[in-house]
């Protein structure tokens, strides 16, 4: 089964500046891809590319067999989950608005989307009777990024995006919340692209870990054997163990 | 002193070019205003534009406009046109300032997500820009209710027509029977205006 992900030879510069320079990675189906980097090494600008809100400069970003820069990309869009670190939940929909946002885009009809809101909102742990008819103007930070999961989720996409999803969480939220994470990618089988800075985070998520330098790859490497790998960045964020 | 059917027919007259000059403006400006919002370049020309045109004196604007064939002349037409001119930059200024001040995560969720132009535009920019386009709406509609009644000094009839009668005569009784009925539909305008733009959240 071929990559649903693929970076063959990705470059990208703006303003005279190379933010990324012959990226080349593969993220196979079914698989928790971390892109671990410091700021600056292009990881965001490179997850950005599989949705297209941005476009290579050279080389080419494939999705599903087809190129970023082929795809329609509204279609590509809604088959592709997005959370970020601000959550960016529209502030004047309600939870169950923002959760059903994707589906309602996509038509379906008004009893399915109802359904399927509750459905998620119990997924990610949220009461729907408690917090569906909520604002995000009232909900915790970990709530809130709870109910951006949930709406990423929401038309059951294959491909998940995440940039530093957790990032701005207390550490027991954000600890529950890795947790949560990785239990939903079990059960739910999709395939996933985590950006962070935060290797303890990439330890966690991650089934395996593209160590990124200069805009490029450094190391592949998996969870398990990421002690043992070698590279000049795995050796400075292996010291960030400790 | 002044009949009070004329102080009606006044103010009926000058809600009327009051009226007619908003829904012209609102119609330009706030199209304008959405389109020159996401173009940095075009909306500093626009905007420095409408600016230079707020700063040119109100009596003189109306003198300069007399000339001009087409919307020139004596009368309500050239009045009209000069309001217009004026209530452009508040409104043109707050649609671009709104749509611009929507947070730009909650921007880039949206176009992630797969919403098309004009669905960002419809679901996620006017709802939340809404507060401060009316703002907009609402200052301009304050000041052209004052500024009309300088209509009168090129005919376009209104409250001025009392106003210019009483300076020419040193008759503060006609300046009032203009002066009041235009203060107290401008506070009207603004606790309507301002009761609307509160029922829209702030966000």
């Amino acid at each position: 089964m071929s990559a649903i992900v693929a970076f063959r030879d990705v470059g990208y510069t703006v303003g005279g500046r190379r933010i990324l320079r012959g990226l080349s990675l593969e993220v196979e189906r079914g698989e928790t891809l971390v892109l671990l980097g410091r700021s600056g090494s292009g990881k965001t600008t490179a997850l950005k590319m599989v949705n297209g809100l941005l476009q290579p400069g050279a080389g080419t970003v494939w999705v599903d067999g087809q190129a970023t820069t082929a795809w329609d990309l509204i279609r590509l869009r809604r088959r592709i989950g997005y959370v970020i670190q601000d959550v960016g939940l529209f502030p004047h929909f309600t939870v169950a608005r923002n959760v059903g946002l994707v589906p309602s885009l996509e038509s379906w009809p008004e009893e399915k989307v109802r359904a399927r809101v509750e459905e998620l909102l119990r997924q990610v742990g949220l009461e729907p009777q408690e917090f569906a008819s909520r604002y995000p103007r009232e909900l915790s930070g970990g709530q809130r990024q709870r109910v951006g999961v949930a709406r990423a989720l929401a038309a059951d996409p294959p491909l998940l995006l995440f940039d530093e999803p957790f990032g701005a969480l207390d550490p027991v939220t954000r600890v529950e919340i890795q947790a949560l994470f990785v239990e939903l990618r079990r059960s739910l089988g999709k395939s996933a692209i985590f950006v962070t800075h935060d290797v303890h985070e990439a330890l966690r998520v991650s089934t395996r870990i593209a160590v990124l330098k200069d805009g490029a790859v450094e190391t592949l490497t998996t969870p398990g054997e990421f002690r043992q790998a070698r590279g000049k960045e795995v050796e400075a964020f292996l010291a960030c163990l400790d | 002193m002044p009949v009070w059917t004329e102080v009606l027919s006044l103010t009926w007259e000058h809600l009327g070019l009051v009226a007619i000059a908003m829904a012209v403006a609102i119609a330009v400006a706030i199209p304008a205003g959405i389109g020159l919002a996401h173009r940095a370049r075009a909306e500093r020309w626009a905007l420095g534009f409408a600016g230079i045109l707020q700063t040119v004196p109100s009596l003189a604007l109306f003198g300069f406009l007399i000339p001009i064939p087409m919307i020139g002349g004596i009368g309500k037409r050239t009045a009209v046109v000069a309001l217009v001119l004026y209530a452009l930059l508040p409104i043109l200024r707050n649609t671009v300032a709104g749509i611009q001040g929507v947070d730009r995560a909650v921007r880039e969720s949206a176009i992630a997500m797969g919403m098309t132009a004009g669905q960002l535009l419809r679901q996620v920019e006017l709802p939340l820009a809404a507060r401060t386009i009316l703002a907009g709406v609402r200052i301009a509609t304050v000041t052209t209710i004052g500024t009309a009644t300088i209509a009168a000094a090129i005919g376009g009839g209104g409250l001025g027509v009392f106003i210019f009668r009483g300076v020419a005569s040193v008759d503060s009784q006609q300046i009032l029977a203009g002066a009041v009925p235009a203060a107290v539909m401008a506070l009207a305008a603004d606790g309507v205006l301002g009761w609307i733009e509160r029922k829209f959240s702030p966000a």
